[in-house]
């Protein structure tokens, strides 16, 4: 609604104003809402990791976390995490939606049994996945039972780093591919049935639908999913833990160990900071990449 | 419906996933006479400690211990260092305290400005006669006049020894009375023999294996710590450490309590904690023998660790705590302690009668230990403060580069060096016990 605001017309010019100014107070608590609980938290954790040295500002704090004994395999792990579970899980994950989304006999059932793993804690998921995996576990004694082994394979081992990354990913993949999940399912559900009923008129296949009509109308679901889940793969921390204890060093274990057991906060605060870089920077190309043009929303 | 399905999955899972918080039961506050005469405050508090706090120890120590103290209602709270420092901290800023006593290692207390706790030297003449050793109610005071805690429990780390193992000693060697060398040669006779590795070390992310290394090792090889960092008999330790690691079962790394990798039978010879092997010999009592540790080039060296009491300027109920800590120090609460969760009394009278076996056997192993001829204490690093956990990230990350990267020893050793003197200077900690002391801060020679 177009309102002309003139000297003659007090009234309406008043409603304008209001309207104007409705988005910014329905913002308000948003905007304070991150500024106190995260952009203030955040700017006094970047300005920490410049303080490690009393009374200076410098790079002392970057230079003890790269030379750092564990900071290259950390980095590496973490990277590694992240290329490995994401894409996983997002196919994991779409597939499910789909399978749900099609409607089937008993597909509510489904959906709570994929959702079951966001109610559990990391560390608790961590630990069922130890139980899983350890020389005594239960994948160990299922082996045994049925005459596959005699003596227990050491999954959790440092001497075999592969093995110890492949269980990380699997408990990784269980734990949070369900977030995923329910993003890209609420997305599915609110593409409109028309362009459905439009594709069956014209005798599109259920690939063609899919591919032409799902996928293209889930970019933003994608993008939101994509986005969430790096930043939870950045910040894996309880399961591998749980799973590898020290062997497998991530960055935010780093952050953890030298804030509560060395207790050095400037160090930890580099480690957050480096994080967060990295974070923004893959949010970044995700929002180039996936980006949604307005035409296409309005399509 | 359908469309409200997935949000509504989720908002279940999400309420699911946070926990409910509620307040405690408040109580009046009323005054009583007290054990010492004084009149005691009734108010409640929490005890603060970083021990006991693995959820077993709490709750015995909650079920056996506290509710025999009734003069006030204590509520026992378990943490690790890290946030122990900081609530402690925080609630001497915001000038208002809930905790009303700290339990914590000599160390823990290092960690703190000394001028946020009490004064207790009142209350240790009130205590005198209770039999504390000299020595204990010195370090106490951590270097200054004032009494900052009062002792409250010991423990040492020594050897679990399943009697599986015995058969496999080396010839000539005994449980009670070997080198580290023979240690090694009997993790590979173990080895060789049964075809697994059946040695562990705690070397999990929260275990104690610094502890091995800064009270044990490099005292035995080299006499000292800080000083002989990077000499050539600390090269000597490592080369012997890394033979060792050779026979030890790989899941050490994800071992921090003994017990639990004893008592499936993983580990046949354990080095670790008292408190984390003492479930190996209650669970299974005829299985395990105690042993003390090995010996050196230099002796037996082993470290006693001890915790204390203290009450912080915040305490909400300062008599309460003083009446708190009185009780703890009882004959009778000392004995309980150590049934309960296996630390040892800090008086000096002779074990209770009614201790249960398997806290005899490990006392058996504690006492030999003590009693070696060639036993000498190392003490935990002293005058650290927050820099206790860097400390002990230089031995982790040698062992780590040395052990686990096989990296040149030598050089390992010079460039954590460097970061152990850094650490000393920041600090500027005086040498403690075996290095020989110093005026300003140690020195690596």
């Amino acid at each position: 609604m177009a309102v002309r605001a003139g000297r003659a017309l007090p009234f309406p010019a008043r409603i304008a104003r209001s309207e104007a100014a409705l988005p910014l107070g329905l913002l308000a608590p948003t905007i304070v809402f991150l500024t106190l609980l995260i952009l203030i938290p955040v700017a006094q954790a970047i300005l920490l990791s410049f303080q490690a040295v009393p009374g200076t500002l410098g790079f002392e704090a970057y230079r003890r976390m790269v030379t750092d004994v564990a900071f290259a395999d950390s980095l590496r792990n973490t990277l590694l995490l992240l290329i490995l579970v994401v894409p996983v899980q997002l196919v994991l994950a779409l597939a499910m939606a789909l399978l749900i989304h099609s409607r089937f006999p008993g597909h509510g059932v489904f959906l709570y049994i994929f959702a079951l793993p966001l109610a559990i804690s990391d560390l608790a998921a961590g630990i069922v996945w130890l139980s899983i995996f350890a020389d005594t576990g239960y994948l160990n004694s299922a082996l045994n039972g049925l005459g596959l082994t005699t003596d227990p394979i050491n999954f959790l081992s440092y001497e075999n780093l592969h093995l110890l990354l492949g269980t990380v990913i699997v408990a990784e993949s269980w734990r949070a591919t369900a977030i995923v999940l329910v993003i890209l399912l609420a997305g599915l559900q609110l593409i409109p049935r028309e362009y459905f009923e439009a594709a069956d008129l014209f005798g599109a296949s259920r690939f063609k639908r899919t591919m032409l009509i799902v996928l293209p109308m889930l970019r933003p679901s994608l993008q939101s999913a994509l986005i969430i889940r790096t930043i939870f793969a950045f910040q894996t921390f309880a399961v591998v833990l749980a799973l590898a204890g020290r062997q497998l060093p991530v960055l935010s274990y780093q952050a953890y160990d030298w804030y509560y057991n060395n207790r050095n906060e400037f160090i930890a605060a580099a480690f957050a900071a480096l994080i967060l870089l990295m974070t923004m920077t893959v949010v970044f190309f995700y929002l180039r990449l996936l980006r949604v043009k307005d035409a296409e929303i309005q399509r | 419906m359908r469309y409200l399905r997935a949000p509504a999955v989720f908002a279940l899972a999400l309420g699911l996933v946070a926990s409910a918080c509620g307040g405690g039961p408040t109580t009046t506050p009323t005054t009583s006479p007290g054990a010492t005469g004084a009149v005691v405050s009734s108010e409640p508090f929490v005890m603060l400690s970083t021990q006991l706090n693995t959820v077993t120890e709490s709750e015995a120590f909650r079920a056996q211990i506290l509710s025999g103290f009734t003069a006030a209602k204590v509520e026992f709270r378990g943490e690790t260092a890290g946030p122990f420092v900081d609530r402690i901290v925080a609630e001497s800023r915001a000038g208002k305290g809930t905790v009303g006593v700290i339990g914590g290692l000599h160390g823990d207390f290092g960690a703190i400005d000394l001028n946020l706790f009490e004064d207790l030297t009142p209350l240790a003449t009130k205590l005198k006669d209770r039999g504390f050793p000299a020595e204990f109610m010195e370090l106490g005071k951590l270097g200054t006049t004032r009494q900052i805690y009062i002792p409250w429990m010991q423990a040492t780390y020594i050897l679990g020894v399943n009697k599986q193992a015995l058969q496999y000693l080396p010839s000539g060697a005994s449980v009670d009375n070997m080198t580290y060398q023979q240690l090694t040669q009997w993790c590979k006779n173990i080895s060789d023999q049964t075809g697994r590795k059946r040695c562990g070390l705690p070397a999990g992310p929260m275990s104690l294996l610094h502890r091995l290394i800064q009270g044990y090792m490099y005292p035995a090889y080299t006499g000292g710590l800080v000083s002989t960092y990077k000499s050539a008999e600390a090269a000597t330790l490592w080369r012997d450490l890394k033979d060792l690691w050779q026979y030890t079962n790989p899941q050490s790394l994800q071992i921090d309590f003994m017990q639990e990798s004893m008592l499936s039978g993983e580990v046949w010879v354990g080095f670790d904690h008292v408190a984390r092997l003492v479930k190996a010999f209650e669970g299974k009592p005829n299985d395990f023998v105690a042993a003390p540790a090995p010996k050196g080039p230099k002796g037996l060296y082993y470290m006693s660790v001890l915790a204390g009491l203290g009450i912080p300027k915040s305490t909400p109920n300062k008599t309460g705590a003083e009446a708190f800590i009185d009780y703890m120090t009882t004959t009778a609460v000392q004995g309980k302690t150590l049934s309960t969760v296996a630390f040892f009394p800090v008086l000096t009278q002779a074990l209770p009668a009614d201790v249960p076996a398997h806290l005899k056997a490990i006392a058996d192993g504690v006492q030999k230990q003590a009693k070696h001829a060639d036993a000498k204490v190392a003490l935990l690093p002293i005058g650290l403060g927050a820099k206790g956990g860097e400390f002990n990230k230089v031995q982790l990350d040698t062992f780590q580069r040395i052990v686990i990267r096989n990296e040149d020893i030598q050089r390992v050793l010079n460039e954590q060096a460097t970061i152990l003197q850094a650490v000393m200077n920041d600090t500027k900690a005086p040498c403690w016990r075996p290095d020989p002391p110093s005026t300003g801060a140690c020195q690596v020679k």
